[in-house]
């Protein structure tokens, strides 16, 4: 039989039915404004008083106390922003945007992940912290293998990613992408600043043995170091990868005793390099005279909370870092005072890093009047400042690199307390680190476009 | 020669550290029957009785020196240890210089306590279940003692250096006629070979050449029947536990001086340990020293620069870190039971 298409059955229709169905109609259409915001015209657009930002630092893992330093850090950052505290560089910063009254006037509120020093697991605190607490900025992180997986998700996502402790060249090399800055400074800007110190100190005619932590911070700065040195005559023996699982380090010290090399360059972070240091130590290298010179060992990059776990074994040594609590420019002094107040211990170099980010960031967002990424990201490219303990730095818009002074240090033979571990021996002006944006070492990448998600 | 003589001692330095862990697993799974995977917390639990003993040899009475400021520009504090106060200078210094030494009187008792803690409070309630129930539980306990060491102690290593009598290194190639400086070797590891060779010898000695031994062996061997002789065994095992948990300690005391210590120390051999005792045969002591130094050996030559080379010659990346794992596959591959395992254990 023929349907009757012109008459409407009511049969199985009610009143109470039609509402009901309307209403799982409406929710399910609501949805998708639930989950992705189409309205919105970005990432998590702040609507109500407050921003969230979030912190994603290693809270467990070998990085842990480095972790709780950065979140001490963002902390303090947090408060000074809410007009709290004596407002540390807010003071001092050359930009006079910041007013203490939050961030465009909205009161800072922060949600902490933990990275556990692992890539998975820093991406899915990320993604946690922005899907579900709403975070709008994410910054930390003690590792440039986390550093660029969470950048990579943060570009994904469409918000700004602001990273921590990374010195790997390939974070604002190959991996860089346009949410993403970088303010601590990297492998071939230690290579840059130390070779001159060591040509200077050791001479020009010297042979080095390198160890080379397996993965892409060791790789970068292995080579930094490598091509710096050997611009300044020196020659490289052997460079030997060592898995980051190393814990003893001896069968790889004890090829070096007998391989006419003159210097050992550690290229080695965190619990690598206090044991590769130790186990050197031990072996007699820096009592040892090879090729008519007292045999040296190098520490490219320094960290004082690792110079602590080293002990004795540090004195002397020669090394570099972003930033040292025991400069005297203004923007340091208050930064230390402001920390040392509230925790009773200075700032290490991750602390600073990460504080000066988050004001960066801030300002940022005041300069552009909004909390869109991509204004962010406009106001922070080609950025000039000072202020903020490194002296005038430059955010460059090519690769979102900071670009300022580097510290060349030594382990402190008289250390005067258990924070006065390194001394500087040179501040390396910024002129002298700089290179090209498509530098060979930092080929290979595309910054690509900014990504305001929603 | 040079090179093969520095990787020999240093693979007998490894496998004295694989060894003693390595025999302390074993004498708990022959006992008890137990996979304990928190053995390795064990050592690190040591580790951290030489961080204590060096803490405490530093509580320092605090005055101020008004003359000095501090980071902040307050007054200095000025710290100076209780046992320097006490003790005079001189005797004070030698104290905290000897710090780990005198560890290992600290490390015994703590050991055992924490073992026979360890044995009656959690793992004797195991002992009829499955073996993976063990391995979960005992490395849940490895994982709650790891933390409870980093929230007390902190995540970063914590320096613990030898007395300064033993700083530097023995000069093995003019013993041998070689020229000066070509094999040295730190005086501290060869202490640690040492020492391990005489720890491991007294275990021996005490199963061997000791009434309670000779009743502990014979109850590895026949639980049931000893106990039927009126023998209360499991008494005896629980003191095994804490005796096997009192050599991992030592074991770790002895070992700060050589990598500064940190919380996770224990699991980075718990691993290793356990792949020596399963080479060296499930419950064989003689098997686990022996399979101990053997892969502690073939690791560091292993990590020779002229193995890696041949490796990389034939496309291939280097095998230092899974040469263990190699050796272990083509053993048990070969010999299922370990280099000197027993029919019948864990074979049911």
């Amino acid at each position: 039989m023929r349907p009757d298409l012109g008459r409407i059955t009511m049969s199985n229709f009610t009143r109470r039915g039609l509402l009901k169905t309307g209403a799982v109609a409406g929710a399910g259409l609501a949805m998708p404004t639930l989950i992705t915001s189409p309205l919105a015209a970005y990432t998590n657009e702040p609507t109500g008083g407050s921003v969230t930002l979030g912190f994603n630092v290693p809270q467990t893992g070998p990085y842990a106390d480095e972790g709780a330093d950065e979140l001490r850090a963002y902390e303090l950052a947090v408060e000074h922003l809410n007009g709290g505290g004596d407002g540390g560089m807010m003071n001092t910063f050359s930009s006079k945007a910041l007013k203490g009254n939050g961030i465009l006037g909205k009161k800072v509120e922060y949600v902490t992940g933990d990275t556990q020093t692992k890539s998975d697991a820093a991406r899915a605190s990320a993604k946690s912290m922005i899907e579900k607490d709403g975070a709008i900025m994410i910054t930390g992180g003690s590792s440039s293998g986390v550093a660029v997986a969470v950048q990579g998700l943060c570009q994904e996502a469409g918000v700004i990613f602001m990273a921590g402790l990374t010195h790997s060249n390939d974070t604002t090399g190959k991996d860089k992408k346009a949410n993403g800055f970088r303010h601590f400074f990297n492998g071939y800007m230690s290579g840059a600043a130390l070779a001159p110190v060591l040509a200077n100190e050791y001479g020009t005619d010297r042979r080095a043995y390198h160890l080379t932590a397996d993965y892409t911070w060791g790789w970068t700065q292995q080579e930094s170091i490598q091509a710096a040195t050997e611009a300044k005559g020196w020659s490289t023996v052997n460079n030997v990868l060592t898995p980051l699982a190393t814990t003893d380090f001896s069968s790889y010290i004890a090829p070096v005793l007998n391989s006419g090399a003159d210097v050992l360059v550690l290229n080695h972070y965190g619990g690598n390099m206090v044991n590769s240091l130790t186990n050197a130590v031990q072996f007699g290298l820096r009592d040892k005279q090879v090729n008519g010179k007292n045999f040296e060992i190098v520490v490219p990059l320094y960290s004082e909370l690792m110079a602590k776990g080293a002990g004795e074994n540090i004195k002397g040594i020669l090394g570099s870092t972003n930033w040292s609590w025991t400069l005297g420019d203004d923007g340091t002094k208050a930064f230390v005072k402001a920390f040392g107040e509230k925790y009773g211990f200075p700032p290490s170099n991750a602390a600073q890093t990460v504080y000066a980010q988050t004001l960066l960031y801030a300002d940022a967002c005041e300069r552009a009047g909004t909390f869109n990424p991509c204004g962010i990201a406009e106001s922070l490219e080609g950025f000039e400042f000072d202020g903020l303990g490194n002296g005038p730095t430059l955010y460059r818009k090519e690769d979102h690199q900071c670009f300022k002074d580097v510290l060349v240090m030594k382990g402190k033979e008289n250390p005067t307390n258990e924070y006065d571990a390194l001394e500087i021996v040179e501040i390396t002006p910024r002129a002298q680190v700089e290179y090209a944006p498509d530098h060979p070492m930092f080929a290979g990448g595309d910054l690509g476009q900014c990504n305001p998600g929603a | 020669m040079d090179q093969f003589l520095l990787q020999v001692l240093n693979g007998l330095d490894k496998g004295s550290a694989y060894a003693l862990i390595a025999l302390g697993l074993t004498l708990i799974f022959g006992t008890l029957g137990v996979v304990n995977f928190a053995h390795g917390a064990l050592f690190m639990v040591g580790a951290f009785c030489a961080v204590s003993m060096q803490k405490i040899f530093e509580i320092s009475k605090v005055t101020i020196d008004a003359t000095k400021t501090d980071f902040l520009g307050n007054p200095l504090k000025v710290k100076t240890p209780y046992v320097i106060e006490w003790f005079g200078e001189s005797a004070g210094n030698a104290m905290i210089n000897w710090s780990v030494p005198l560890a290992l009187l600290l490390a015994i008792p703590v050991m055992l306590l924490v073992g026979y803690i360890m044995e009656r409070g959690l793992i004797k309630h195991f002992y009829k279940r499955p073996h993976a129930d063990q391995i979960l539980v005992t490395f849940g306990l490895a994982i709650v003692i790891q933390e409870i060491v980093k929230a007390s102690y902190g995540a970063n290593p914590i320096p613990t250096p030898a007395p300064s009598q033993f700083v530097g290194s023995f000069d093995f190639g003019v013993l041998l006629g070689m020229d000066p400086n070509a094999v040295i070797y730190p005086y501290w590891r060869l202490i640690y070979f040492a020492f391990s060779a005489v720890i491991i010898s007294a275990v021996f000695a005490f199963l061997r050449f000791t009434t309670f031994g000779m009743v502990v062996r014979a109850g590895m061997a026949d639980r049931e029947t000893v106990g039927l002789l009126g023998i209360n065994i499991d008494r005896r095992f629980t003191l095994m536990f804490g005796a096997a948990a009192a050599v991992a300690g030592l074991a770790g005391v002895m070992y700060t001086p050589i990598n500064s210590p940190n919380y996770h120390m224990g699991m980075d051999f718990l691993v290793l340990s356990f792949v020596v005792v399963v080479v060296g045969g499930m419950g064989s002591l003689p098997g686990a020293v022996l399979a101990g130094f053997m892969l502690g050996i073939l690791e560091s030559f292993a990590s020779m620069n002229a193995v890696k080379d041949f490796f990389e010659m034939l496309y291939l990346p280097s095998i230092d870190q899974i040469v263990i794992y190699l050796v272990a596959i083509i053993v048990l591959l070969t010999r299922p039971r370990g280099l000197m395992g027993k029919a019948g254990v864990m074979e049911e």
